[in-house]
């Protein structure tokens, strides 16, 4: 006789219930890593700072924000900045061997402060140096790390409630480090809005050491090359942006969403399997995994709007959807719909707007 | 030299339906692949055993059946292929995966030489977090490069690697020492179309399955969802906006007036800005 089948049990999900280990109670506030290379902070920075006071609000508990880097202007500049984006106090780790980012003197530096100072919850940009290090200092403190997240909140027993795109961008789901601390997530850029920035006196700084000197670094800076200006796009911060997806059909055809935006003076982007496919480069993707945009105007032609893609035009002024499908989720957050085929309406779109807004039809703006 | 590479099987993300009705993924007959950022650490191992010699092992986690991407992996050329698959493994996040994984190349290293380089892709297309390599380089303490863009010296007798890693404002060229992990950027290389043998063998390959029991791990209670640190509480379709798109009625004017009518009626001030701004180019 066969065993009886029994459902298989929730083994994991039921330590989900026990109260927070003693040793985690004493951690408390919420922190955000500003992040700094070569003497710029990252946009990403301030955005978090935006979002984590509103957690810290709701827990009334205090905003810090942690800035590594070198001893100097820029890192003092950058601490001096973190109160002007609501911070209440600033965690600083200044030394020379921070001037470049490294993995090991960074993860050294985050995880010694985190472990003498002990924050709930601690936040940090997606960016390539943020994640590279969330991974880490994550892994080193053995606590859970959510990435990308699209919105945080509190819940009423204060846990953090980390909400970002899963199964490849098609759902959402919300994810909790219950019995561990600090709770750490990354945010892409844009994802947050930027706050507004107050002129604040310099508030409490706290000066915490590195500890390492050159030699305990086995890996070494060799050179940096910065990007040319012309070669970084501007999609995160454009106004107006283009961008084509599969509708198009194929890769010539993705010269019409070129053209349209050369036109409008906007950027172009894409969708991500026309990256996966080669058409075009990753530096204009467009969603969770590419570029979060928040233009005026978003004119999305033959996307059907995955919601790996819609997590990253969500914040535009107003999204124009072009496509044959009537039952393509772009149409469900898109403001303006046109159901045609994006390949013929794209040229007489191009060719209407170059009329409308040549010099020669000025009057007519003005009347 | 001895070269381990990270891949994961992952189901084809464009071919991912959500239910109308029930919002639950429908992954019945989704086709699976090798996660298309590993390509790019595949290959870029297999250029490094042409030119150095030696071995090139891949590794992955999942169920039974992600043997197909491992088998795929030899017909690029890979030497042996190790697939770590237990019930205690499932329902991992990012931490316990890395757990299990360090634990794994141990065992790789103990069986069949100690690697000199971990070879991962940037992230995968299903969980899209970019942790689980940083995760095994941290386990095993070995240095990390993520987001390398090219590998430019490799020194086996000196035990030092140089390699570009893209950063926020620009490339970093970076020198460490081996063994370490590298996460390779994308569209970095193009995986070779594999050899004819290559193509046989793998064929009748033997894929070296592994349970938690075999490759060594010790605290069970570090794998899969109880090893995991974050749960998943909640997995829901986002809500559609209160009204849906409006969409244009073009029977009376070409499409193309009627929307922009509509864009610039919507956004009365854009029209200015839009001039001037096409005034720029």
């Amino acid at each position: 006789m066969s065993e009886p089948t029994k459902p298989a049990a929730p083994a994991g999900r039921a330590a989900t219930k026990k109260e927070l280990p003693d040793h985690f109670k004493g951690y408390k506030h919420v922190w955000v890593f500003v992040e700094q290379e070569r003497g710029q902070v990252h946009p990403v920075s301030w955005e978090l700072m935006g979002a984590g006071r509103q957690l810290a609000d709701k827990l009334k508990v205090d905003l810090a924000a942690v800035v590594i880097g070198p001893d100097g202007e820029a890192t003092r500049q950058a601490a001096a900045e973190a109160f002007c984006y609501g911070a209440d106090l600033a965690y600083v780790v200044a030394d020379n061997l921070l001037a470049d980012y490294r993995n090991e003197s960074y993860t050294k530096a985050l995880t010694d402060v985190v472990n003498t100072y002990k924050p709930e919850i601690l936040l940090l940009g997606a960016t390539t140096l943020g994640r590279d290090l969330a991974g880490s200092v994550a892994t080193t403190l053995l606590t859970g790390l959510t990435a990308d997240c699209t919105a945080l909140d509190v819940d009423a027993d204060g846990s953090l409630a980390a909400t970002r795109p899963t199964f490849g961008g098609s759902l959402m789901c919300t994810i909790y480090t219950l019995n561990y601390r600090p709770q750490m997530a990354t945010v892409r850029p844009r994802v947050m809005q930027m706050p507004e920035r107050v002129q604040r006196d310099t508030g409490r700084i706290v000066t915490h050491p590195l500890g390492l000197v050159e030699d305990d670094i086995v890996t070494k800076v060799l050179s940096f090359l910065p990007d040319r200006d012309s070669a970084k796009s501007n999609l995160a911060f454009a106004d107006v942006v283009v961008a084509g997806g599969l509708g198009l059909g194929s890769p010539e055809n993705f010269q019409l969403v070129r053209h349209l935006a050369s036109v409008l003076g906007a950027e172009y982007g894409c969708s991500r399997p026309l990256v996966q496919k080669g058409w075009v480069t990753s530096d204009r993707q467009i969603g969770q995994t590419g570029k979060t945009i928040r233009p005026k105007l978003y004119i999305a032609a033959g996307i059907s709007g995955a919601i790996q893609h819609r997590v990253g035009v969500e914040g535009a002024d107003l999204i124009v959807a072009i496509n044959t499908d009537k039952n393509a989720p772009i149409f469900d957050f898109a403001h303006v719909g046109i159901i045609t085929d994006a390949i013929r309406l794209l040229p007489a779109l191009t060719e209407a707007f170059r009329a409308r807004l040549s010099p020669h039809s000025r009057d007519r703006i003005a009347s | 030299m001895h070269i381990v590479v990270c891949i994961k099987q992952v189901p084809d993300s464009a071919q991912i339906r959500v239910h109308p009705v029930t919002n639950t993924i429908m992954r019945q007959g989704v086709p699976t692949i090798i996660n298309p950022y590993d390509l790019f650490a595949l290959e870029a191992a297999l250029e490094l055993r042409d030119k150095f010699g030696g071995e090139v092992t891949v590794l992955t986690m999942g169920p039974p059946s992600a043997e197909d991407s491992l088998r795929k992996a030899l017909t690029f050329g890979a030497d042996r292929a190790v697939l770590l698959t237990d019930r205690f493994f499932a329902g991992a996040d990012t931490l316990a995966t890395s757990y299990a994984l360090a634990t794994a190349i141990r065992k790789i290293g103990e069986t069949y030489g100690v690697p000199d380089i971990i070879l991962t892709g940037k992230q995968t297309i299903d969980g899209d977090t970019a942790q689980v390599g940083p995760g095994i380089a941290k386990r095993l303490g070995l240095l990390q490069l993520t987001y390398v863009a090219k590998i430019s010296a490799l020194d086996l007798a000196g035990g030092t690697i140089e390699a570009e890693r893209r950063s926020e404002g620009g490339v970093q060229m970076l020198r460490t020492k081996l063994p370490c992990l590298i996460s390779m950027l994308e569209a970095t290389n193009e995986i070779r179309r594999g050899a004819m043998v290559d193509a046989l063998r793998a064929a009748r390959a033997t894929i070296v399955k592994w349970s938690a029991q075999d490759a060594g791990v010790e605290d069970i209670s570090k794998c899969g969802l109880r090893g995991s640190p974050t749960i998943v509480k909640r997995v829901f379709a986002p809500s559609p906006r209160a009204e849906k798109a409006v969409l244009i009625d073009f029977s009376s004017q070409p499409p193309a007036e009627a929307l922009i009518a509509e864009v610039f009626k919507r956004q009365p001030k854009l029209e200015a800005e839009l001039v001037a701004l096409a005034r720029g180019f």
